[in-house]
């Protein structure tokens, strides 16, 4: 049966069919729905791990133990899992074991535009790459079954686009073989010097059967493709790139499909190019193909003509290849951006207004109060990762101790769990007088709400240990740490000052659930009395996406007004009211 | 021939239930079909742009500038928006809702006078309403999306009973009744 299938729900599909029986994931946007979906599957033992690492170890126990297995997330995580997954890759496994990660070219949710095709070529672990739903699901398949085959960790690269595009694919039922039995083999498993010297040189050779697989099998089993049409234009290409050729070239171009993009085929790719009167390598970010094809010495077109920039599209490609310029029409209309921001209601606005108002420095981290650095609040000086912020600030109290009274970390439940725990044993063993806020919103908010190790359930909702913020900050040597609620301007804005005011480390934890959350119950949305309005603007001040200004008063939209009753602290005469 | 057809609105106005019907209707009647969404920061009350392609075997699931046939704008400024991405000689179907971007709150920008006749001026044909009326009539203004599905539902050649088994695919039992309603406040239109 055909269904029409996000391109994460097909991967989940695939993972399913193929038997797979264990899943740990970090959320991270665009990947999050595969693992959202496999946990509607009861086969499978599934998880929301604390990081990428954690969910690539768990993966790889389960493989060891002999369960098929998955882990999966967005690029920057394979850097937090880069440790595992290096040395996986000279282990290998017992079941199969397939490691998912999503790029974002374009980033349309993310801090860097990393071509994770690099982690495969440097940890030497065999990548494939699917176009569309269809292959999303034949290849996560296909990745158990190499995965066993060659005895190592698969890769699977998705970018945004296959990731949350919908198109049909065949479904059809699960195949379970059950638990591979596990065999004690520490030659394999226990990666000790002597141990690991012997299995680099299985990963060597384990290259190059893979490279002879790609030249022949991988084409009779529909992973590498060709297609010959007019061999004036030849493309080589992967992934969601390949869609934008075939939609711009048609039968006017000849294609080289590559479905695995680690190891690259030799002959398969000079073969194409004799073929063909001119080539161009069509891929989004890296000239990853294009560098490959150079050293095996053929003539390609690639970057020079492209860009390492954002996303390819139909469009780019008909205009570099064809000289065709699109037709389109403009308007005379001035037109603002429209940047997302913090929703109505966010209980981090009320936090960052009192940093504003104590006009502090703000190590900032990753997660819905990232947008904490748009205008009117403007109140975030730096954002490098997953727990950055806490680790970060350690370093800026260090280097400038004197302004550590001036400075805080503002850091989610969930980012905090991930990488922001070691950044403050960090601060408490190596003694800075860091003031860490952790924005505590019961849920991991921006991947579109997550379960998590502070929220007291499971991926299936189902009732789970929780860690309690404030114990675990006491249990690592922090002595001084508070409970606010950051819909109370005045309670939040003297208990920071209160804690930068103390000459030691401490704790602040900013704590009411995300609004968009089903179990919050809101208060009805808020008026403003005309009469009343002396059109001050200070209601203007936090940025609330429902209030606005109409002739010359302020306004509340009720269909967005969540009643959080922030705004009406901030008005001196009394014109907010129920 | 392939067709492409854009949703475009605010981050919260429920674009993806609109994308997801639209999708389906397409299904049922026997078409190829794509359909591209963007998750995660473009909730955030941001712009939101949702790619719907069908025809006999559609290839990218993306739509270019000068590709779309039709776009189906939840709010007047997103229309001017993403109107470079209208093909020559295609149509708008635009709620006449207005939504400030923050830009707009804080005054660093205006939000400009006359879109809709701007983009008459330009040559294109664009047909209006405003949803959200209609959608408190029905019964619950986040209905919008649905009274608009439903107005650009008329435009097209997919009969009507599809569009009915495609909302109620889509759709939870609870809220059905009300976004029936919806539909056809906004196919009546």
């Amino acid at each position: 049966m055909k269904k029409l299938l996000l391109g994460n729900e097909a991967v989940a599909r695939g993972l399913y069919e193929a038997g797979c029986r264990v899943a740990s994931s970090y959320p991270g946007t665009p990947s999050t729905e595969i693992t959202e979906f496999i946990a509607t599957y009861d086969e499978i033992k599934s998880e929301w791990a604390p990081n990428e690492k954690v969910a690539c170890e768990v993966a790889f126990g389960a493989a060891v133990a002999g369960a098929r297995s998955f882990c999966a997330m967005k690029h920057v995580g394979l850097n937090v899992a880069a440790d595992p997954l290096f040395t996986s890759s000279y282990t290998g496994v017992n079941a199969g074991m397939v490691i998912i990660v999503a790029d974002d070219p374009g980033m349309h949710s993310s801090q860097n535009e990393q071509d994770s095709r690099h982690y495969a070529k440097g940890s030497k672990i065999m990548m494939l790459e699917p176009s569309d739903s269809q292959e999303c699901l034949e290849f996560s398949k296909m990745a158990f079954t190499l995965s066993e085959r060659f005895d190592t960790p698969v890769l699977l690269r998705l970018t945004t686009r296959v990731s949350h595009s919908r198109s049909l694919a065949e479904v059809s039922e699960r195949v379970d073989n059950g638990l591979k039995p596990y065999v004690k083999n520490p030659q394999k498993y226990v990666m000790v010097p002597a141990n690991a010297k012997l299995k680099h040189v299985e990963v060597e050779k384990r290259i190059l059967e893979q490279t002879e697989f790609c030249e022949k099998e991988a084409v009779e089993l529909g992973l590498n493709t060709v297609e010959y049409n007019s061999k004036k234009i030849g493309v080589i290409t992967s992934g969601i790139t390949y869609t934008y050729a075939k939609e711009a070239l048609g039968d006017n171009a000849s294609y080289l499909k590559l479905g695995c993009v680690y190891p690259l085929p030799e002959k398969l790719i000079k073969d194409f190019c004799n073929e063909c009167e001119t080539v161009y390598v069509l891929e989004e970010l890296d000239d990853y193909i294009e560098t490959h094809c150079k050293k095996i010495g053929v003539n390609v077109i690639g970057k020079e003509a492209f860009t390492l920039l954002g996303e390819y599209s139909q469009g780019l490609i008909k205009k570099v290849v064809l000289k065709e310029d699109a037709k389109s029409v403009t308007a005379d209309v001035n037109i603002p951006p429209r940047p997302p921001v913090l929703c109505a209601g966010c209980p981090h606005r009320g936090l960052f207004y009192a940093l504003k108002r104590l006009n502090v420095t703000v190590s900032g981290d990753i997660g819905c109060y990232t947008l904490g650095v748009a205008k009117p609040l403007g109140m975030m000086d730096t954002v490098l990762c997953m727990g950055g912020s806490v680790s970060g600030l350690h370093g800026r109290n260090l280097a400038d101790p004197e302004n550590a009274n001036r400075s805080v970390a503002v850091i989610g439940d969930s980012t905090f769990i991930h990488s922001g725990i070691t950044g403050l044993i960090d601060i408490a063993y190596n003694n800075t007088n860091s003031v860490t806020i952790i924005l505590d919103n019961s849920i991991t908010g921006m991947t579109g709400h997550q379960q998590n190790p502070t929220t007291g359930k499971n991926i299936k909702g189902d009732p789970a240990t929780a860690v309690s913020l404030e114990k675990l900050c006491e249990a690592v040597g922090i002595k001084n740490v508070f409970v606010v609620d950051p819909y109370d301007l005045k309670e939040t804005e003297d208990t920071i000052k209160n804690a930068l005011s103390l000459n030691e480390a401490a704790v602040v934890i900013s704590r009411r659930p995300c609004a968009l959350l089903k179990t919050v119950k809101h208060k009805p949305a808020l008026k403003v009395d005309k009469d009343k309005c002396k059109s001050c603007k200070a209601c203007m001040k936090i940025g609330c996406p429902a209030i606005s200004m109409k002739d010359g008063k302020a306004q509340i939209d009720f269909t967005q007004c969540l009643g959080c009753g922030v705004c009406e602290q901030l008005c001196k005469f009394d014109a907010i009211c129920e | 021939m392939n067709k492409s057809i854009m949703i475009v609105g605010v981050g919260g106005q429920g674009t993806l239930l609109s994308s997801r019907i639209l999708g389906t209707a397409l299904l049922l009647k026997g078409y190829d079909v794509k359909v591209s969404e963007v998750h995660g920061m473009s909730q955030r009350g941001g712009s939101v742009v949702t790619y719907v392609k069908y025809g006999d075997k559609v290839h990218s699931p993306v739509v270019g500038i000068g590709e779309a046939d039709i776009i189906l704008a939840f709010e007047q400024l997103e229309a001017a928006r993403w109107l470079n991405h209208l093909k020559i000689g295609g149509k708008i179907v635009a709620n006449t809702q207005k939504i400030d971007p923050m830009s707009v709150v804080i005054g660093d920008a205006e939000y400009p006078e006359g879109v809709i006749e701007s983009i008459k001026n330009a040559g294109v044909e664009i047909y209006t309403l405003d949803a959200l009326v209609k959608a408190v009539e029905a019964g619950n203004p986040k209905s919008a999306n649905v009274v608009l599905i439903g107005a650009m539902a008329k435009t097209t050649d997919i009969e009507k009973d599809i569009w009915l088994d495609a909302l109620k695919q889509n759709v939870p039992e609870k809220f059905l009744d009300v976004n029936l309603k919806a539909f056809e406040l906004g196919y009546n239109s």
